[in-house]
């Protein structure tokens, strides 16, 4: 029904990808929001040079455009320095055994600083694991909540007011029980990783928490009914019953504490000095060299995308599991 | 009838409520055979569906108790089986896996899987329902979704079948269809049904007798009118016979000349603030619910099944 025939290329593409999508709202899909960004885009060019610094003036797109390109250059070149690093000790212990079969041979790993994009994907596995613990604690702990009213009466006092607590407050906290009790020669994590780990749980598990509580309670009465006339045992009633009626509510907690893991981290990681973007941040406001502030930028742009893009992964999974999308 | 198959006695219900006990139900005596089908009538609010839910074991009855097989009712159980006003399917699960759900729990120590599967099939098929079996709730229509309801009652092979309006959410042609299904599964299952309604044509059709309730509060068995009509009946020949005519008086009778102004029988004088003019539906409105509304909400499921569909 469109009546916009336009002979672009890009428009076909996408009219194949979205048929059910109007020419015109299609155009407008695409146009306003490049319109959005460009403006803004603009706007940060003609501002940033009126704002100064201790390190000279704000950085313009241009620089921190400039300085994305050099941190993936550092990044490709640290990855080249660590394979050759490799190739050399494999070298070295293939010549050891070709002497002395018996002979025992090491391999050390690349000794060389994190890159950025290193720093990105440890961020990353802190934050996933963070919020998996969080979720793994926080839905058996809603549904039995949102099953019991005596038990919801009980520890929603707590949960209101450990809710609101920001993470600075419990990573000292954190931190010194874990360097207590986190005690071994040969740790299978960082400490610095369990630390920023527990605080984006402590921080991120609440919304998952009430939202499924609240899912729970308010599962259709007749489900409830049906699942009392057929004698259900309560495990099969949470499974079958309660859990899949909760479920679009819960996956609302879910992204909202996923959210707030990814915004947490960040703080998390500066203060433990887990090797993440945080760190990042942290180390290039202690640099200070005229680049440090377009390479925090270039950070705040990342951590804003992939913020965005893990609400949209647990979206997609969202459509995936709920029965209601 | 030596010994009832289901026996309410003494049947009082209060409920707390903030402004004190408010009592529902007042000294129901009830008795009902093996195979009889007995539809409840009565106003709206007058407490027919605390009747069947104490039955069903969901409420616990304030005084008095009920008795089924000799045994006393405190708690449901799938020989109760309900069948509820809005279907009650579970959303997530296909028509199939609905009904798979009451089959396993009931039948999982008695029955093998592929007895199970045949079984479950089967009930699908009593209501016309096996074509479907792989749709969800939210893909079909409400009278199908009805149906289905119907066949998971069905297929928990109960002593006695409790329906809560079963037919009252649906269009006037679809609940024709279904009302004819449910007489045929009954007369070939000889079940105990307990239907709750208020739609009288309903009723007489469906009925071997009907138990016509008073007004709430304390709300007790008004009268009682057996329905002594040749099985299988057809609602057609039936409109003209004089005897389903003179049935049909006598609960319209019932219901708009000795029970029109609820609160105001003898029995519930104490009861005028509960009595308002919004809680006596009117007369045309009993007789045919508007079908207008009811068809557009069948209508809106069928176009939500058709997006998804098309998604």
């Amino acid at each position: 029904m469109s009546t916009l025939t336009t002979p672009n290329p890009l428009m076909q593409l996408l009219r194949r990808r979205y048929p059910d999508i109007t020419g015109k709202s299609l155009l407008q899909s695409i146009t306003l929001p490049a319109l959005g960004i460009a403006v803004f885009l603009v706007l940060w060019h003609l501002v940033a040079p009126q704002i100064d610094t201790s390190l000279g003036q704000f950085p313009t797109p241009a620089n921190v455009w400039e300085q994305a390109g050099q941190l993936w250059d550092e990044h490709e070149s640290e990855q080249a320095r660590a394979a050759k690093f490799m190739d050399m000790q494999e070298a070295r212990n293939a010549r050891i055994l070709a002497e002395n079969p018996e002979a025992e041979t090491r391999m050390r790993s690349y000794p060389g600083a994190p890159t950025f994009i290193d720093q990105i994907g440890t961020s990353l596995v802190t934050v996933l694991a963070g919020f998996l613990l969080a979720t793994a604690i926080a839905v058996p702990l809603g549904i039995l909540i949102g099953l019991n009213r005596y038990f919801a009466a009980a520890t929603n006092p707590i949960i209101q007011i450990l809710k609101p607590v920001s993470p600075l407050a419990w990573l000292p906290l954190v931190t010194m029980v874990v360097s207590a009790t986190y005690v071994s020669d040969d740790p299978m994590f960082e400490k610095a990783f369990i630390t920023s780990m527990i605080t984006v749980t402590l921080c991120s598990l609440w919304p998952t928490l009430i939202n499924t509580a609240t899912g729970v309670s308010q599962v259709n009465p007749d489900l409830v009914n049906v699942s009392k006339v057929l004698q259900l045992p309560f495990w099969t009633h949470a499974r079958k019953v309660v859990l899949p009626g909760a479920v679009p509510m819960i996956f609302t907690g879910l992204r909202v504490s996923l959210g707030i893991a990814w915004m947490v981290l960040i703080a998390a990681e500066m203060l433990a000095q887990n090797p993440g973007l945080g760190k990042f941040v942290w180390d290039e406001f202690q640099n200070g060299s005229s680049a440090s502030l377009s390479r925090i930028m270039v950070a705040v742009i990342t951590i804003g995308l992939i913020g965005y893009l893990l609400d949209r992964v647990m979206l997609l999974i969202q459509r995936k599991v709920a029965w209601d999308e | 009838m030596s010994k009832p198959h289901l026996e309410l006695t003494g049947v009082s219900m209060s409920f707390d409520t903030p402004q004190g006990s408010f009592q529902a139900l007042d000294t129901i005596n009830l008795k009902i055979a093996k195979g009889e089908f007995v539809s409840l009538i009565g106003h709206s609010g007058c407490g027919k569906s605390t009747v069947l839910n104490i039955v069903a074991g969901l409420l616990q009855a304030s005084k008095g108790g009920c008795i089924l097989d000799g045994q006393e009712v405190n708690s449901p159980g799938p020989e109760r089986a309900v069948v509820f006003q809005h279907h009650a399917l579970m959303p997530w699960l296909t028509v199939y896996e609905n009904v798979e759900l009451a089959v396993k729990q009931v039948f999982r120590k008695t029955m093998s899987k592929q007895e199970r599967r045949d079984w479950i099939q089967h009930n699908l098929e009593l209501v016309n329902m096996a074509h479907a079996a792989h749709k969800r709730p939210g893909e079909i229509s409400g009278g199908m979704a009805q149906r289905v309801g119907i066949a998971r009652a069905l297929s928990m092979r109960p002593r006695v079948l409790l329906m809560d309006e079963p037919f009252g959410a649906l269009d006037a042609l679809t609940r024709a269809h279904l009302q004819d299904a449910l007489m045929n599964i009954q007369q070939d299952l000889n079940s105990t049904v307990i239907m709750i309604t208020h739609d009288v044509d309903e009723a007489v059709l469906l009925s071997d007798r009907i138990v016509m309730m008073t007004n709430g509060p304390a709300a007790t068995v008004g009268e009682e009118l057996r329905i002594d009509l040749p099985r299988p009946r057809n609602r057609v020949t039936l409109a003209d016979d004089p005897e389903y005519v003179h049935y049909r008086q006598a609960v319209l009778r019932f219901l708009y000349e000795k029970q029109r102004f609820p609160g105001k029988s003898e029995k519930a004088e104490a009861g005028d603030e509960v009595s308002t003019p919004a809680e006596q539906p009117a007369v045309a409105e009993i007789i045919q619910r508007e079908p207008g509304s009811i068809d557009s909400s069948a209508h809106t499921d069928k176009e939500k099944a058709a997006v998804i569909e098309h998604s």
